[in-house]
């Protein structure tokens, strides 16, 4: 499979074609979707109808009452969900939000426009649950629920990020991301899933994460970077795994300890806590804070969300840490103590530096290690030398979901500010909650989809190349392990030349710990230059 | 009374406010029976974490009286419409400009609309109250044409003229709009019309429409003899809007008030948010995860619970 090139990838038109939306219309080119479950992953999570089976081909070998069990499961949904029932009433079709989509202004398909995103589901709901719908069919935007309208549900769901971009500008707060939550719930009862959310899953519940390392990989990748950080600073830090006693667990995505350049965030947090005197503990059976349960259904994040607590328990730890993840923090700070809390065998956090009281997480008790860094470096408690960053000039990309789902804004932009000397803002509207996604967030990004995911992610390579060219930004900030994947790729597509970091790689930089041996080289390796490389 | 007056005169107004109303309730309590089991606001400002960092506490409430204030700005302001912007491809760049003209339409007809229901008011209403009588002579500030004209017959009538062009000439907006929203606005426009018409052009006896709406309030309708065709026209056109409402599109004034990702405030790590069907799943257990690999953690040296 060859990717289209960058000038003729951005051709894009954005006229509607002469077919109406109501016909279904998907077709599975490849580049453009991801690959099915395999059967052995859904088996292991004990979900409905696993089987070998190919998008691109005629036969989905769907259950004989496919049709039944969907419209069970939407009725079933449409009792248990609010936001589905009225997202699925109020829609005045304004187009508001039309614009608004990654995939839509990356691949002009109109069935990427939120709105019709959403009335793909619609369109069925109307036909099977109001009076209009039954009376008038296509006249009143219904339709029947076929083999082609459950294919185009699988192609166009597997094709939103849940970014919830669209909401910000929807006057009725109408979210697709839960649409597209429930959407995928129906098409997991009929065993319609992808296999960059359920391998990775189903690896989550048996080893502890995604990646599916077992205990002693855990270990020993957890002690290469004790080694390297020594290599370093000369300092050996601390990291120990499943110590009980210890005053807080630390969660962090398994990307952290296996993917770069997400391990140079897990350098920087190392020190940051040995620099701090911080009492913490890893676990390797919730080596996971990321969570593709989020991906699939519900149920699924609850079952694979519910080790966070069961560890922090069994480790008579007193709250939680959180690492740099976008959607673990969707899951901790939405659902997290609804699903599996209450957290009452745990403790309000208390910064044990500071003596800061979260009070913002005193029922979760679960804390985001950019709030905890900022209230460090506000109290003075970390020696900083921004200098040490001076090869870099920083943007910081908001991710998408500490963006929408929390507010997360000023936290890690501090922290950026206290520990690079170079930093520009993206524009106005490409940033914060109208930040725009990397455009492989959701499970989607797998590389057989790679087209997609470069259209996806154009809007956010352009405001990137926008301050690159300004600025000599050649550094984007994040605080995603989805995006520190992604990004790379992405940017290495449409604007090479920049390059991608977590906060606390950034940190770690910066960071001057007592007893540290002289640093001749940064947390990549590279030598500490003094003078800025970009004027 | 003839049959078509008994018909149009006192069936069709009591049938449609009754369809309204039943229609209405069903709705809402279809949305209120269904819970809210998680809570998901979408966050447009600062979230509240450290004192020192400033939250946005409209854009980001963090209390329920907060997020009250989020919603009466919504649904007061289109406080999300007006955020609205167009994005378009520049060669390899994209660029988004302010696009605000939807957001004012938008105001103009929903603000027209409430001022023009409150002015019927004074139909009903014997003798008619002081805010009433003084939001008509706000309204007819201009002082403009005889019978003075009110500036939200104006108003209402541009803007349902805007944002039906919009849905013909856009052509992204064309290809999503569906028959019910066109039909929304040709039939907005015909009750709006024959109103006009009553008002300006071909004048209705108004004492006895008065007469006749104090009767229907009053359940012994008397429908007037001297009113016509028109008159009568504009009654069922409106009659039929009301009753098409619950069933319609329309109802986004009723969902507004119930939406998820506005009406919450932003705390769920704060306090606890309760799922009322929550209920435990299958896990997999820290004791069936160290009997599988319970070999490999003592290997690496790790802490078991059973040797």
């Amino acid at each position: 499979m060859t990717a289209p090139k960058p000038e003729q990838l951005v051709q894009i038109d954005y006229g509607p074609p002469q077919r109406s939306w109501i016909e279904p219309s998907a077709s599975f080119r490849p580049g453009t979707y991801s690959h099915a479950a395999h059967a052995k992953s859904l088996a292991y999570l004990g979900l409905p109808n696993p089987r070998e089976w190919r998008p691109a081909e005629e036969d989905w070998k769907l259950p004989p009452d496919w049709k039944q069990i969907i419209l069970v499961g939407m009725k079933e949904r449409l009792e248990k969900y609010r936001s589905f029932r009225l997202f699925m009433d109020i829609c005045v079709r304004c187009g508001a939000c039309a614009d608004k989509c990654h995939f839509y202004l990356g691949s002009g398909d109109p069935k990427n426009m939120p709105v019709l995103r959403a009335e793909l589901l619609r369109s069925v709901y109307r036909r099977y649950f109001t009076t209009a719908g039954r009376l008038m069919g296509a006249l009143a935007g219904a339709r029947d629920l076929t083999e082609d309208v459950l294919k185009e549900w699988f192609y166009y769901f597997y094709q939103c990020t849940e970014c919830r971009r669209c909401a910000v500008f929807c006057p009725f707060g109408i979210d697709t991301a839960e649409v597209t939550m429930i959407a995928r719930e129906l098409l997991n009862l009929v065993g319609c899933n992808i296999n960059w959310v359920q391998e990775p899953a189903a690896n989550c519940y048996r080893t502890g994460n995604h990646l599916g390392i077992q205990p002693h990989g855990f270990k020993d990748s957890i002690e290469f970077a004790v080694d390297e950080i020594e290599e370093i600073t000369g300092i050996r830090v601390e990291a120990p795994i499943n110590r009980k006693g210890a005053e807080i667990l630390l969660v962090i995505p398994s990307a952290d300890y296996f993917g770069e350049p997400h391990y140079f965030t897990l350098l920087g947090y190392l020190m940051l806590l040995h620099a701090a005197g911080v009492d913490f503990t890893f676990s390797a059976y919730a080596s996971e804070g990321g969570n593709f349960g989020l991906f699939s259904s519900h149920e699924l994040m609850q079952r694979l969300n519910a080790k966070i607590y069961a560890e922090a328990r069994r480790l008579g730890v007193k709250w939680i840490l959180g690492g740099e993840c976008g959607h673990m923090w969707r899951v901790i700070h939405q659902y997290m103590d609804t699903m599996n809390g209450p957290a009452d065998f745990l403790e309000q956090p208390v910064s044990p530096v500071t003596g800061t009281r979260f009070e913002n997480a005193r029922s979760t008790k679960a804390v985001h290690i950019c709030e905890f860094t900022a209230d460090l470096i506000h109290h003075g408690k970390l020696k900083l030398d921004p200098t040490r960053n001076n090869r870099w000039n920083v943007t910081f990309h908001d991710s998408c979901n500490p963006a929408r789902a929390m507010g997360m804004f000023e936290e890690p932009r501090y922290i950026i500010r206290n520990v690079c000397a170079q930093f520009h803002e993206m524009p106005a509207n490409t940033i914060r909650e109208q930040t725009f996604c990397c455009g492989s967030g959701a499970g989607l990004g797998n590389d057989e989809n790679f087209e997609m995911r470069m259209r996806g992610g154009l809007p956010r390579a352009t405001a990137v190349r926008y301050v690159k060219e300004k600025f000599g930004v050649n550094l984007l900030a994040c605080i995603c392990a989805i995006d520190k994947a992604t990004l790379p790729p992405l940017l290495e597509y449409w604007v090479p030349g920049v390059e991608v970091a977590g906060v606390h790689e950034l940190v770690g930089n910066a960071l001057v710990m007592p007893g540290e041996k002289e640093r001749v080289r940064d947390l990549r390796g590279e030598p500490l230059g003094g003078e800025p490389e970009h004027a | 009374m003839s049959e078509a007056r008994v018909f149009f005169g006192v069936v069709v107004p009591y049938a449609a406010l009754l369809t309204f109303l039943a229609g209405l309730t069903f709705r809402v309590l279809s949305w209120a029976r269904s819970p809210v089991p998680f809570r998901i606001p979408v966050t447009c400002g600062q979230q509240k974490s450290l004192p020192w960092i400033e939250s946005s506490r409209l854009e980001n409430p963090f209390t329920g009286w907060a997020a009250a204030c989020r919603v009466a700005l919504e649904v007061l302001a289109f406080r999300s419409l007006w955020r609205n912007q167009q994005a378009e491809r520049a060669g390899a760049r994209l660029v988004y400009e302010p696009s605000r003209l939807l957001w004012l339409a938008a105001m103009a007809f929903h603000w027209s609309l409430l001022t023009i229901l409150v002015r019927h008011l004074r139909l009903v209403l014997s003798p008619v109250p002081k805010a009433i009588a003084g939001l008509m002579s706000l309204d007819a500030f201009f002082q403009v044409g005889m019978p003075v004209v009110y500036a939200t017959d104006v108003a209402i009538v541009a803007a349902l003229l805007y944002l039906a062009g919009r849905r013909i000439v856009n052509p992204r907006v064309r290809y999503l709009s569906l028959f019910p929203d066109y039909a929304a606005l040709v039939l907005l426009l015909a009750v709006a019309g024959s109103g006009i018409l009553l008002r300006y052009f071909l004048r209705t006896d108004i004492a006895s429409v008065k007469q006749y709406a104090l009767s229907l309030a009053a359940f012994s309708p008397q429908p007037p003899a001297g009113a016509g065709t028109l008159f009568y026209t504009h009654l069922s056109l409106a009659s039929l809007l009301v009753a098409w409402f619950p069933f319609s599109k329309l109802v986004h004034m009723g969902g507004i008030f119930l939406s998820p990702t506005r009406n919450l405030a932003n705390n769920s790590r704060a306090q606890r948010h309760v799922n009322p069907w929550n209920h435990p799943l299958p896990v997999h257990t820290y004791e069936e995860w160290e009997t599988e690999f319970r070999e490999k953690i003592k290997t690496a040296g790790l802490p078991l619970e059973k040797e």
